[in-house]
């Protein structure tokens, strides 16, 4: 899967796992998740790590890092193919 | 004053969602039989004109009390003069066992934080203050029955104590594909010449009890 698509998956995974009431066009991938963006709360961080582990089994060494990487789809993309381990096979 | 004497009370709008059916009052908003629990609480929120987008983020138990509620506030105009008089008096059977279940089947793999908030009855009175900027007493009660003479004796109570000027109650459940949701808004101001009616046992039971929602 190359960024383009991830982005993509990206944003179709956050509406499903957030219930949220948007299409994937909605979403701008630069744009903030969190605040004046997509306006997503403190909750919404939680499931968004629970969704990085489930689906893309990454799990977060330091939680000060969440600001970071979920700051926009953008970098919630960059950090994935950082540190996605190769499927075998 | 006599145990079912109105005190200068009125109910001013009532709402009654159970058997994929909707009543504002006595006016029939929704009927679709046909849908699942799931599904019908969706049709509502789009039939209402609900914007409320937090709303589909809810577990089952807050989505029902938050269209009761929209229905019951909605019907009064319900108007704050202080968020710190209205109140919210709230009971059901299940609990948030709905929500428990699922909560308990995600344990397999990683729960959902989302779902987990939602495991205690309580939130949905929470929602519902959120919504409409009660800061006032709240309380939910856990029974098998709807316990309409203990519930009508708390909210007047509420109101012999002159902190609580409004207060939303009734009964909300859900589990499965079974659920109802009955409340009622009552103040000491008569709001509406047609629908107010006296804060009475007997006006609650009548409401609460009948099918269709209609009281004499």
């Amino acid at each position: 899967m190359n960024r383009e698509q991830l982005v993509e998956e990206l944003k179709q995974q956050i509406i499903e796992q957030l219930n949220l009431q948007v299409q994937p066009a909605d979403i701008v991938a630069s744009d903030p998740l969190f605040n004046e963006g997509l306006g997503l709360d403190s909750i919404d961080a939680l499931e968004l790590i629970v969704l990085m582990q489930q689906k893309y089994r990454i799990k977060l060494a330091n939680a000060e890092d969440g600001p970071k990487i979920f700051q926009s789809v953008d970098t919630m993309a960059d950090f994935i193919l950082a540190n996605q381990t190769p499927q075998a096979g | 004053m006599s145990k079912d004497s109105p005190g200068n009370y009125w109910i001013n709008a009532a709402a009654k969602i159970g058997s994929n059916r909707a009543f504002r009052n006595q006016e029939i908003l929704l009927d679709k039989p046909e849908l699942s629990a799931d599904e019908f609480l969706v049709a509502l929120y789009r039939e209402i004109g609900m914007e409320y987008p937090k709303w589909f983020k809810m577990d089952r138990l807050s989505k029902l009390g938050m269209l009761a509620a929209e229905l019951a506030l909605g019907a009064s105009g319900a108007k704050l003069d202080d968020p710190y008089s209205a109140a919210i008096v709230l009971a059901n059977r299940h609990s948030s066992l709905d929500t428990d279940r699922k909560f308990v089947e995600q344990l397999k793999e990683i729960p959902s934080p989302a779902v987990f908030v939602y495991t205690l009855p309580n939130i949905v009175t929470g929602e519902i203050s959120i919504r409409h900027k009660f800061k006032g007493e709240q309380a939910f009660f856990i029974d098998d029955l709807c316990p309409v003479e203990f519930l009508v004796n708390y909210v007047r109570i509420l109101f012999e104590e002159g902190n609580t000027h409004s207060c939303l109650f009734g009964w909300v459940d859900i589990l499965g594909e079974q659920f109802n949701a009955t409340l009622y808004s009552v103040s000491g101001v008569q709001e509406d010449s047609v629908h107010s009616i006296p804060f009475t046992s007997k006006n609650v039971y009548q409401y609460f009890d009948h099918e269709q929602g209609a009281v004499s």
